[in-house]
């Protein structure tokens, strides 16, 4: 029986994809890896069926915008979750905001099909493979994402609110 | 419904009925609309619209300083908002890395636990309704109101508590509390039981709800489920045992399960958890310590009033707060709780600001819900509502 922690979901990770895995690090104890978008599909795949993790349960999907940083505005976050093990791992994967594309996990995880609708309703994010990608939340005349930082929340023509001492 | 699926396979009908349950329909308690396509009564597919009542909370939180998200938990799952507004406190003081005094972990717990009883009661009474035995309904409503005034006493308000405070409870257990809550757990049991009587081992409602809108142990994990839908179909997965938060390892309770999946199990499960509930508070009551009832973090916990007055840390503090000036450090933190309806994780962003980088919240409802259409499908309309009041799918979380 050998022992389930992130190290050993990290050796087993960088055995497999090597390269594709960009950077890892532990937050507040939770593995965090950063991916190379492409392969997503394999990474959750092999999760799901590596023998010792088995990563079956999707928790959750999640979209993050970055907009100083070129070429990866765009993320998304994935928290998987080895009930067996009792062990989380999250996946972030960026990409550029002009090609905001990455390939669906409603392959592997029913679940994924609202998170993924509902990030792509957010962020504009295109999930490839997905069966039914439109908006969720919002309504589907919409033209913008409105969780994209570009976005104010409020109407920006207002001119009655002074809001800048508040930080918004 | 097996036989009905066969039905549905045999006849080649192509003139169905289109049926359009919803946004507000009296059976559906809340905003929910499905567009049914119906051969005759029986159910053939099924198209879910959401977001009837989204309110952007994920935008609206990262303009918000911290203590003020709190109210926005509120309106998620509003029959346990007590647990939302804990689940927020937790994720922040874990972003701060906060010690939280014992006595704190054990208020939050009977808060956590009342919510729970009160979410469950709601959602069993529901089904009952649904089922049409509308008694049992009125035989636990009152109860529902009484843990209305406990949280009326510790924060003054009831539905959308807003309770407790990034570091701890915003007042210590009064008196008069103390004296609600044991007035609860010493009368509320007889009527419990007497509900219990009214339903789960009545034969009309047991076959009107076996086997009605059933889901196996595996597609209700690739469904993402959680909480007492997922324990129905037998998976023990809580995430009060799995990650203890709060001190609830200090506890001794069960995890009910069910083994069919089906709104009866659902129905069980949530009946027995009131149950374990109602030990969890007992325990916390009994031993709960003494010491203070908030954490050393001036820099979230306000200060008393007369301290505001003639202290002037105290007036610097009390201002830094209100006008959200507190620092947070760079960091991404990911908090879950065990939920009215399943786990309820809060993933933060941070970037030191006053605000949250990205605020994600996993609502179990949201998941779960996808499921209805696979579950309903080829069972008749009646099953339908009730599988949906059975799963507990509040509409507040459900959109956010």
């Amino acid at each position: 029986m050998v022992q389930i922690d992130n190290q050993y979901i990290l050796t087993e990770l960088q055995d497999k994809f090597g390269e594709r895995i960009y950077n890892s690090y532990e937050p507040y104890g939770l593995l965090t890896i950063e991916l190379d978008k492409n392969s997503i599909k394999d990474v959750l795949q092999f999760l799901y069926n590596h023998k010792e993790l088995q990563m079956q349960f999707l928790t959750d999907v999640c979209g993050i915008h970055y907009p100083h940083v070129v070429g990866k505005e765009l993320g998304v976050v994935y928290h998987v979750h080895s009930l067996i093990n009792n062990i989380r791992l999250r996946i972030k994967c960026f990409m550029p905001i002009e090609n905001p594309a990455i390939d669906s996990a409603t392959f592997l995880f029913s679940s994924a099909n609202w998170q993924e609708r509902e990030t792509f309703d957010f962020y504009g994010i295109i999930f490839i493979g997905h069966p039914n990608l439109k908006r969720i939340l919002n309504a589907d005349e919409m033209d913008y994402f409105p969780m994209r930082k570009e976005y104010p929340l409020e109407d920006g023509t207002r001119t009655d609110k002074d809001d800048s001492y508040f930080g918004r | 419904m097996i036989e009905s699926l066969e039905l549905n396979n045999k006849s080649e009908k192509t003139d169905y009925n289109i049926l359009n349950l919803g946004p507000t329909h009296p059976a559906t308690h809340g905003v929910f609309q499905n567009i049914l396509k119906m051969d005759g009564e029986i159910i053939h597919e099924t198209t879910s619209t959401i977001g009837y009542i989204h309110r952007a909370f994920e935008k609206i939180a990262e303009h918000k300083p911290f203590y003020q998200i709190t109210t926005l938990t509120d309106r998620l799952n509003y029959c346990s908002s007590p647990i939302n507004n804990m689940g927020w406190h937790m994720t922040v003081e874990k972003l701060l890395g906060v010690e939280i005094p014992k006595r704190v972990d054990y208020m939050r717990v009977i808060i956590m636990e009342f919510a729970r009883i009160a979410d469950h009661l709601v959602c069993n009474s529901i089904i009952g309704a649904d089922t049409g035995a509308l008694t049992g309904f009125t035989y636990v409503f009152q109860w529902r109101e009484k843990i209305y005034d406990i949280f009326e006493e510790v924060c003054g308000a009831r539905l959308t508590t807003n309770i407790g405070r990034i570091g701890g409870m915003e007042r210590d257990f009064s008196p008069a509390c103390m004296k609600k809550m044991h007035d609860f757990l010493n009368d509320f049991p007889k009527y419990f039981d007497e509900f219990t009587l009214l339903l789960e081992r009545n034969r009309i409602f047991m076959e009107r709800n076996i086997g009605v809108g059933a889901i196996s142990a595996e597609r209700a994990l690739n469904y993402g489920f959680t909480g007492p839908n997922l324990r129905a179909a037998g998976v023990d997965y809580d995430v009060r045992v799995m990650n203890p938060y709060s001190s609830y390892q200090d506890f001794d309770f069960m995890i009910p399960l069910g083994t069919q999946g089906d709104t009866y199990d659902r129905f069980v499960v949530r009946q027995h958890e009131i149950r374990e509930s109602l030990k969890i508070i007992k325990q916390a009551l009994n031993n709960i310590p003494e010491g203070k009832f908030f954490a050393d973090v001036p820099d979230f916990f306000l200060p008393p009033k007369e301290e505001v007055y003639n202290n002037m840390e105290a007036l610097i503090f009390h201002f830094k707060i209100v006008m959200g000036e507190a620092t947070v450090p760079v960091g991404e933190v990911y908090h879950s709780v065990e939920g009215g309806n399943g786990e309820l994780g809060f993933y933060m962003v941070s970037d030191g600001g006053r605000t949250p980088y990205r605020l994600h919240f996993r609502r179990p409802c949201f998941i779960s819900y996808q499921a209805y259409p696979e579950m309903i499908k080829g069972s008749m309309l009646s099953d339908a509502i009730l599988t949906m009041s059975s799963m507990n799918v509040i509409a507040g979380e459900l959109d956010a």
